[in-house]
């Protein structure tokens, strides 16, 4: 360091011990100045930002309309996210829970495509163990090569989202296209029993959203109650201590991967038998992206969690507010995701450490 | 023209993305940081460069916009993941999505909208020679990649600032002992990784397919950190694979104009299978990796 820097430049010093209420501060500061900087893009794109601010962060929680669809977008954000940060929190960087997610609505539609006469209740339950299933053996792919073959989990799974997403573009405009769709890519829709029942009448709301809850509860339990749980977290805290403690550390990502992809493809299938009732291009929305911005806000914490997702659902409903009373284009809400994290992550820095603007007196000689 | 010719003909000009792609990140990870979010920092030069060359600017500004753009953009990711020692897969996959997001935002207007490539200048001599000729006829830009590949593998192989490089990712704590400052010297590899990642996206936009349509960089920018890794941290070896993903991408192409009956969709995911594959092989030997690898990438440091 030069001697200018050294004199006006502040050090990061680690805190002795973070406080609660800087932690969770955090994701609020961050929410309040990717904001500021939002508002500030908008006005030189040459938009009103009152406009936009009200349809993006408020509208979304005025009717009961669009609560009802915030509350739908939450549910597979919720899930995905949580199991994500299972495996984040264990040092697994699944990041390709787009492709679990793809692959899950998949295996779930394969019951309403190959037997659209079926009738009975227990199709749509069937469907989402499927949805686990395609999941859960699209991650195991990359647990395989992580494991196995040593490759970084992080590159094989976003590849294999990629791939995941021509297969479905593969099914949707071969073998899976409804014949009387027009063309379009999109598969036939689903017979009554196929769809998971309507939670609040007169809403898109279903079963799902409690079942993603009672999860969120159980993700909970499952790492701060469980020996489980406990020791895949202390493998992605000191993995040699785990090591010597005899903790196989190819059996904790194996655990991460594997939750992280049925919870994603769980997502996937109530996604197919839900809002949509049939397989189309459009599952596809980023959801898996949007979880790891999700499962992070949340400071990886499923409570945190269930607060993020809530939040993220909203800034999606309010990205089609916006677009439509504002003419503001849908990409501005994955600016939006992006800066957010940005932020949160600088918000999170000043929880661990504080700047200290004079340096110690003693300076190390070069 | 045959297949074969058809591959050697285009594949440095398909390879180039990937290349200044990959040597960006290359210098990146030399110096011990690793920078997740090349893909966002491409699309961002790639609708920088696109608009510029688009209102008249030319290719050269064209280039120039999309550099000093996703310089810009990738230093934010080192002010956040060192100056702030924040995680950093984290801060790079939300430079990742916010670059993405950027570009298409910019990018919304010109949608489907062209602008003229760039000419293709043929070596004399060498580009006449029969089969392996049209491999010597290429534009400007494929030129400039193989002299930056070169000057790259000598600034490693001969230099002090290769060295210095070197030494920040293997032992920063060392670095900093013999009076360099780390911090600068990250900063300075992630705004060098963050410029190529711009030109790559210029290329891809501007150059190779000059059409804007969203989410036109398709991964590339996440091969060429796997190029990385399969050139197991050296210049030659990420060229060779460069090349490779170069011929992979073509071979699609290639397949289709020979009538044969293979649905797109495996084709266009040809270059993500081949990636899984090739990363597998070339990471179970740990040995390699070790050798090469960079020691402290992706540790935050501090003194």
């Amino acid at each position: 360091m030069s001697a200018f820097s050294a004199a006006f430049l502040p050090t990061l010093v680690r805190r002795e011990r973070a406080s609660l209420a800087a932690t969770l501060l955090a994701p609020p500061v961050a929410l309040a100045v990717a904001t500021v900087l939002n508002i500030g893009l908008y006005v030189l794109m040459g938009r009103d930002p009152v406009a936009v601010v009200y349809a993006m962060l408020f509208e979304p929680f005025l009717s009961w309309a669009s609560f009802s669809e915030v509350l739908l977008k939450t549910g597979p954000l919720l899930l995905i996210a949580q199991g994500l940060a299972i495996g984040f929190r264990t040092k697994v960087f699944n990041i390709g829970a787009e492709g679990q997610f793809i692959l899950g609505a998949i295996f779930a539609s394969a019951i309403p495509i190959w037997f659209p006469q079926a009738t009975g209740q227990w199709i749509w339950p069937m469907m989402l163990l499927l949805g686990v299933l395609g999941g859960v053996l699209w991650a195991s792919i990359t647990a395989i090569w992580r494991v196995r073959l040593n490759a970084n989990e992080i590159l094989v799974s976003l590849m294999l989202s990629l791939v995941a997403a021509q297969l479905l573009n593969y099914l949707l405009l071969g073998p899976w296209k409804d014949p009387n769709g027009f063309n379009f890519p999109q598969s036939v829709m689903f017979q009554y029993d196929a769809m998971v029942p309507v939670l609040i009448a007169g809403t898109r709301v279903n079963v799902s959203l409690p079942l993603t809850l009672a999860l969120s509860i159980a993700a909970w339990l499952f790492m701060q109650k469980s020996f489980l749980g406990y020791k895949l977290q202390v493998g992605g805290l000191a993995p040699r201590a785990a090591g010597y403690a005899g903790f196989s550390e190819g059996w904790a990502i194996w655990l991460s991967l594997l939750i992280g992809g049925g919870a994603a493809g769980l997502a996937g299938a109530a996604e197919v038998a839900g809002p949509l009732g049939q397989l189309q291009r459009s599952i596809s929305t980023g959801y898996g992206y949007a979880a790891i911005i999700v499962a992070y806000l949340g400071g990886l914490h499923p409570i945190g969690i269930i607060a993020s997702a809530l939040f993220m659902a909203a800034l999606y409903i309010g990205g089609d507010n916006a677009m439509v009373s504002a003419n503001l284009p849908i990409a501005a809400v994955r600016v939006f995701q992006g800066s957010l994290l940005l932020a949160y992550l600088i918000a999170i820095a000043f929880v661990r450490y504080r700047l200290e603007w004079h340096r110690p007196i003693y300076r190390s000689q070069p | 023209m045959n297949a074969i010719e058809f591959i050697l003909a285009g594949m440095l000009a398909a390879a180039t993305p990937f290349l200044l792609a990959a040597l960006g990140e290359l210098v990146v990870e030399r110096a011990g940081v690793l920078n997740l979010g090349v893909e966002g920092l491409m699309a961002f030069g790639a609708v920088l460069a696109f608009i510029v060359v688009y209102h008249g600017g030319g290719h050269l500004l064209g280039f120039v916009a999309a550099g000093l753009g996703s310089a810009v953009l990738s230093l934010v990711f080192a002010l956040i993941a060192l100056g702030f020692r924040a995680n950093q897969v984290a801060t790079g996959l939300a430079i990742g999505i916010l670059g993405q997001g950027l570009s298409a935002l910019f990018g919304k207007t010109y949608e489907s909208l062209t602008v003229k490539g760039l000419p293709r200048l043929a070596l004399p001599w060498l580009s006449e020679i029969p089969l392996v000729g049209r491999l010597f006829t290429q534009d400007i830009v494929v030129w400039l990649s193989l002299a930056a590949t070169l000057a790259i593998w000598v600034m490693f192989a001969y230099t002090k600032v290769g060295l210095v490089l070197r030494a920040t990712g293997e032992n920063p704590k060392a670095a900093h002992a013999i009076g360099y400052s780390v911090t600068a010297i990250r900063f300075a590899a992630v705004a060098f990784g963050g410029t190529m990642a711009g030109f790559a996206g210029a290329y891809a936009a501007v150059v190779y397919t000059p059409l804007w349509a969203d989410g036109m960089i398709a991964g590339r920018g996440w091969i060429a950190i796997a190029l990385v890794v399969f050139g197991t941290w050296l210049t030659g070896r990420i060229f060779l694979g460069a090349c490779l993903f170069g011929a992979v991408s073509l071979m699609g192409l290639a397949a289709q104009a020979t009538g044969l009956d293979v649905p797109s969709q495996v084709l266009a995911s040809l270059p993500y299978l081949v990636t899984i594959i090739v990363l597998g092989i070339i990471s179970a030997d740990r040995r390699l990796l070790k050798l090469n690898g960079v020691a402290s990438l992706g540790e935050p440091f501090e003194r």
